[in-house]
């Protein structure tokens, strides 16, 4: 029995030659908090590893979008189809891209994505109030330029660029704005 | 950081089993109202003897080792601290690794507690609660010459073995001075049938001259505790 005694309960080994999970899992207190620094520094580092690879993915989507170019004029309506104080919803550029068309005098035509720059619900127009009215959470937008009034909402809404020529309207571009 | 030199030493046969280490350790506000210390009677049924437990404090703990949540950890002077609570799953892992049955699993709290040695207190330069108001003096906190000064005829021993493991804590038990150094054999038990209330563990001493002595080590009782 004498010369069976297992050592290992009796001497703790050096630390650099325990196996990988007693290294990883120490029991000193010291040691314990070692590897918890050498974790947050790991994971520090392989955060702003992330960010960075994040940002050049952001700049890479930016470059990619400018290559494009504006997407190409499109024929709306004729202009008489839109009677003053009357709004026509249409689809610019895409076929999943809902925009609204207003004309608040014979002179000024607006519009506008519909998308409320909040969640994304279709605003509506009042003419009268010369605001364009988001019914989920109330938000607010000034018809005139696009602008949040109220509400949630802190961006404006895209302005779709229009040019009428013989009588016909034309979306020509996409102006997104962030503030 | 615990002092160098102080040292707990218990001394089982001077216990006379007032409970004062279990009431003075309740009283604790680190953990009000659950004394970490155990009582325990040594063999009920022949004997009034009890003994008081403390965290015998591992030089390499075994609890720490079979913890799967990291929970327990040690401090550079030596004291196994209680379970972390923020770790701690309640798996009871520990209270069954320990050879000294010190961890207990307090469920209502999902928490193993043990005796950490008072380390709000001894990390102070102050004594262990229970070694303060132990009447008989079976609990002494001090310096190695101070304990034997005051018992002479005892030595202080913080080398035990279980089975084919030898295990060096920071916390000495006195035993008369001639006595030798004895371990279980665990692993015998495992065959052992017990009798009517009694498990029999073997003792084993290294001398040869007693082979194979028998010691009752619980009855039906305390084992199940």
């Amino acid at each position: 029995m004498n010369t069976s005694i297992d050592k290992l309960n009796s001497n703790p080994k050096p630390e650099s030659q325990k196996p990988q999970w007693e290294q990883d899992f120490p029991i000193d207190v010291e040691q314990d908090n070692y590897v918890a620094r050498r974790d947050f520094t790991k994971f520090m580092v392989l955060t702003s590893f992330a960010f960075v690879v994040g940002q050049c993915w952001i700049g890479m989507e930016n470059f990619i979008r400018r290559r494009r170019g504006k997407p190409p004029a499109r024929a709306i309506a004729m202009l008489s189809q839109v009677p003053v104080g009357s709004a026509l919803p249409f689809a610019y550029p895409g076929e999943n891209d809902p925009c609204l068309l207003m004309r608040r005098s014979e002179a000024e035509l607006v519009a506008y994505g519909q998308k409320c720059t909040h969640l994304s619900c279709a605003v509506v127009p009042k003419m009268e109030l010369g605001q364009l009215l988001c019914p989920c959470h109330e938000g607010c937008f000034d018809m005139s330029n696009g602008r949040p009034l109220s509400g949630p909402p802190r961006r404006p809404l895209p302005i779709i660029t229009l040019e009428v020529r013989g009588g016909t309207i034309y979306a020509t571009g996409v102006q997104e704005r962030t503030v | 950081m615990l002092s160098e030199t102080q040292n707990f030493y218990i001394v089982p046969s001077r216990c006379i089993g007032c409970q004062a280490c279990v009431q003075a350790c309740g009283e604790c506000d680190t953990h009000k109202g659950t004394p970490m210390i155990h009582l325990e009677f040594i063999d009920r049924g022949d004997s009034t003897q009890t003994t008081p437990v403390v965290c015998m404090h591992c030089e390499n703990p075994t609890c720490a080792q079979v913890c799967p949540a990291d929970a327990i950890k040690k401090t550079a002077d030596g004291v196994v601290q209680s379970a972390r609570k923020p770790r701690c799953i309640a798996c009871s892992n520990c209270v069954l690794a320990c050879p000294f049955g010190v961890p207990k699993m307090k469920s209502d709290f999902e928490l193993m507690m043990k005796c950490d040695m008072c380390y709000d207190r001894t990390s102070e330069g102050k004594r262990p609660m229970c070694a303060t108001v132990c009447p008989s003096q079976a609990l002494f906190f001090g310096t190695r010459e101070e304990i034997a000064a005051l018992r002479p005829r005892s030595r202080a021993v913080n080398e035990f073995k279980f089975g084919r493991e030898l295990v060096r804590t920071k916390v000495s038990m006195m035993v008369p001075i001639g006595a030798t150094t004895e371990h279980l054999d665990v692993t015998a038990a495992m065959e052992a049938t017990s009798t009517a209330r009694r498990v029999q563990l073997n003792v084993v001493t290294d001398d040869s001259e007693f082979d194979v002595m028998t010691a009752s080590m619980f009855d039906a009782e305390g084992a199940s505790r």
